[in-house]
């Protein structure tokens, strides 16, 4: 059992390190540590530049292999990667859900026309992506979504029409995937289809969603028979190829999360030795309990690449979700009154504030905690899984 | 990425799995425990004989298998789950640890052997009665006589104390209280004049302690461990490590209390439904599990940096033992608790009978908790680190 990566490893992690010190400079000085979660909304155009930047370097979509356009790194070495980005303030990705997500789909059941069209915008960092999961009455429950997609035999295409909700960076992609029914028959996780949906046409209407933040991240996205530029896999695999796109971000990017969360905590510490906090007993154990359930979350991490069948990937959102959001009150307690201040003016948070509202959605999405405890306990413990049925509403 | 067992590693724990759900069944755990001993002696003749796991730490040199820290973990963990009555706790992850960490070459020489042979048992004798952890509860006293040095007070709560064969003992100058500095380290053969112990009775039972009465004991100079007056770090560092061995032992507890508890929900039928289809069960037994598989994250942490601590190894993972072993007693502590308490309400009315098993984990929970500090007493420590 080792503690430590190799030392090829560490030399990757060198010239990672390297590279970010001399280009996550100069006018990108102002883009790092921004752009995360709470603050997606922030110096968009400076942010599409600095995915153009990052290609150059070859430092997009390092996971794929070289056939796609990638480096073919290992899980190591995207760990570190995402470690060292997160230590430099790299910030947070305008095109993670074309590198982390779409592109591995693509790529793992996608043609070889449709690999040819679709990875090499990924890979240069020109062409964004947004992900068309959930809707209004699919949240937790993704299979019920409702979006239709019908087959317009004389123009030989498929058209999709319904609503997405909780997009994040739909006003800037260029391209969403979208998971639609093919069979109006069905009201499960049969009958779906998935679809890749250029953003550039009128039938697609894009709206903000005002978040408890005051901000404005997540989007609901309308497609009026808008039309899809391709399907990927046939007619009925949608749920089996959205499931696989879930696991394909798994894991490699959560030691670079855990970076930014070490950034807020050091912030926290650092107030509260500050303001006199760091004297209160009670304050002082749950920065220390902070402080263990983070390094925690490192050997978990490091337990789950060392080895995929671990149950420790079974419990890592819940733990780090339930953790994050902790640290959200803790960070407005050691503030005390001053939490409670807007310094630049209404309704522009401060980041420690932002964040602390913000968590209050880490429990939520990607799968909620009370889902969370039903994978953990039907995969892991092997108890009953949830009746299904479509109950009313009670009255 | 190699935070994994070894394929060894893997083999120790499956070994030492097997063999002890054999022998420290319930039964043979609830005989061990209402016995004043607190352990089978065939069982350990047994333990030291045919599986050699009392000299897994020790080196070659000395008599042992010359393995290390994770390995030690290991064993724990199984020894954790099913309760084991022994004296292995206090014999190698006190005994030999303090041995290795402070004992000079001779003592090293003269005690190793024995352990590794399975001929002796050892203990660490520390506390007074302040109820406290750390080097304010060395409350014994030592004075220098013109052949050694003489021991008088008393040690409470010394795991195995009325047992043990060896016994290291923890004393100050006098005029010394309450400070870090003057403390030095012994090693005492428990039948020398002037001791005196007594057995205590436990709440936890399948834990035995003991007061130790030191009334003019003297021993000869070379019974001195490390430097005199100076010993309290090498004194600190014996409890670091304990501290991952307890946690270690901890989170195999609350590993077996959730299977057990698991177990159960699925039999158990009311309503027509196995208790473990409903939701608000599903959803303590996740958490119970998020609590096990954390745990067992700090305890192979702890495990590899008290190898590198126990066996001056890389330095830089070593001066993590602070840290890491109070992050792991901490935790664990918690965890196990949080585990052994919900499981008597996931089990119900027959989780709070004698009959079955789970008050043994509950109480075992509670006494490992309190035992080297509680999680708030760590999580002070840590705190210190970070804020002072």
């Amino acid at each position: 059992m080792k503690l430590t990566f190799s030392q090829e490893d560490e030399l990757f992690r060198a010239e990672v390190a390297k590279w970010l010190k001399e280009n996550l400079c100069g006018e990108f000085e102002e883009v790092r540590f921004r752009g995360g979660p709470g603050d997606e909304h922030m110096f968009s155009h400076k942010r599409k530049l600095w995915e153009k930047k990052l290609a150059e370097g070859g430092w997009t979509c390092i996971g794929w292999s070289r056939e796609d356009g990638g480096r073919a790194a290992s899980i190591e070495q995207q760990v570190i990667f995402f470690e060292e980005y997160a230590r430099a303030g790299g910030p947070g990705r305008l095109g993670h859900i074309g590198d982390g997500l779409a592109g591995p789909t693509i790529a793992a059941f996608g043609s070889a026309a449709q690999k040819k069209k679709y990875l090499p915008g990924i890979v240069a960092g020109t062409e964004l992506w947004c992900q068309g999961y959930s809707e209004p009455s699919a949240g937790s429950d993704l299979a019920a979504v409702k979006t239709r997609a019908r087959f317009d035999e004389e123009k030989q295409q498929w058209q999709i029409t319904g609503q997405k909700v909780w997009t994040s960076l739909a006003h800037e992609s260029d391209w969403c995937f979208v998971v639609a029914r093919t069979d109006p028959n069905t009201n499960d996780h049969k009958g779906l289809g998935f679809f890749l949906v250029s953003m550039h046409q009128p039938s697609v209407t894009v709206r903000p969603i005002e978040q408890l933040t005051g901000t404005s991240e997540f989007n609901e996205v309308f497609f009026d028979e808008a039309v899809a530029a391709d399907m990927i896999g046939v007619v009925g695999d949608g749920w089996k190829i959205a499931m696989a796109l879930l696991g394909f971000e798994r894991g490699v990017s959560t030691l670079g999360q855990q970076m930014a969360f070490q950034n807020e905590l050091n912030d926290i510490i650092k107030i509260a030795k500050e303001n006199g906090q760091a004297k209160n007993a009670d304050i002082r154990a749950r920065i220390a309990e902070a402080h263990t359930g983070l390094r925690l979350m490192r050997y978990n991490a490091m337990r789950m690449l060392s080895d995929t069948t671990a149950p420790a990937a079974l419990v890592y959102k819940l733990h780090w979700a339930s953790w994050h959001r902790n640290l959200g009150k803790l960070a407005m307690d050691v503030l005390g009154a001053e939490s409670e201040i807007c310094e630049a003016g209404l309704y522009n948070l401060t980041r420690l504030q932002s964040m602390y509202l913000f968590t209050r959605s880490d429990t939520i999405y990607g799968g909620t905690n009370q889902i969370q405890r039903n994978i953990i306990a039907e995969r892991g413990l092997g108890m009953p899984k949830e009746m299904k049925g479509r109950w009313m509403a009670v009255s | 990425m190699e935070f994994r067992f070894t394929e060894e590693q893997n083999m120790i724990r499956d070994t030492a799995s097997e063999f002890l759900a054999d022998v420290s069944t319930s039964e043979a755990v609830r005989k061990a425990m209402t016995t004043e001993a607190g352990f089978d002696a065939n069982l350990w003749h047994r333990i030291c004989n045919e599986l050699c796991f009392q000299s897994i730490t020790i080196p070659e040199e000395f008599g042992g298998m010359g393995l290390g820290f994770v390995e030690l973990a290991a064993v724990l963990e199984p020894m954790g789950r099913v309760l084991l009555c022994s004296p292995f706790f206090s014999t190698v992850c006190l005994g030999v640890n303090a041995l290795l960490v402070a004992g000079t070459q001779a003592q090293k020489e003269t005690w190793l052997p024995k352990i590794a042979a399975g001929e002796t048992t050892a203990t660490l004798a520390y506390t007074g009665n302040n109820g406290g952890w750390d080097a304010q509860a060395v409350q014994a006293i030592y004075t220098k006589t013109n052949s050694g040095y003489q021991l008088n007070g008393s040690l409470c709560y010394v795991p195995d104390g009325h047992t043990s064969d060896l016994l290291l003992i923890a004393a100050r100058a006098e005029n010394s209280r309450g400070t870090e500095d003057g403390i030095s380290l012994f090693v005492v053969p428990a039948n020398t004049t002037g001791i005196t112990r007594t057995y205590l009775p436990t709440m936890d039972q399948t834990r035995k302690q003991a007061q130790i009465e030191l009334k003019n004991v003297d021993v000869a100079s070379d019974a001195l461990m490390n430097t005199e007056g100076k010993a309290w770090p090498a004194l600190e560092k014996i409890l670091q490590l304990a501290c991952v061995a307890v946690a270690a032992e901890q989170m195999g507890g609350a590993q077996q209390i959730l299977d057990m508890t698991v177990a159960y929900t699925k039999e158990r039928v009311q309503f027509g439904r196995v208790i473990a289809s409903y939701q608000a069960i599903k959803h303590k037994a996740a958490d119970m599990m998020l609590k096990t598989e954390v745990a067992r994250s700090a305890v192979y942490y702890a495990a590899c940096v008290a190898q590198e601590a126990l066996f001056d190894g890389d330095k830089t993972i070593a001066a993590q033992l602070l840290e890491a072993s109070s992050m792991a007693k901490a935790y664990c502590s918690d965890a196990y608790f949080f585990n052994a308490g919900n499981a008597i309400q996931l089990f119900g009315g027959v989780g709070f009978t004698w009959e079955y098993d789970v008050h043994l984990y509950f109480k075992r929970a509670k006494s490992t908790e309190t035992f080297l500090g509680n999680a708030a007493y760590h999580r002070e420590k840590i705190a210190v680190a970070l804020l002072d």
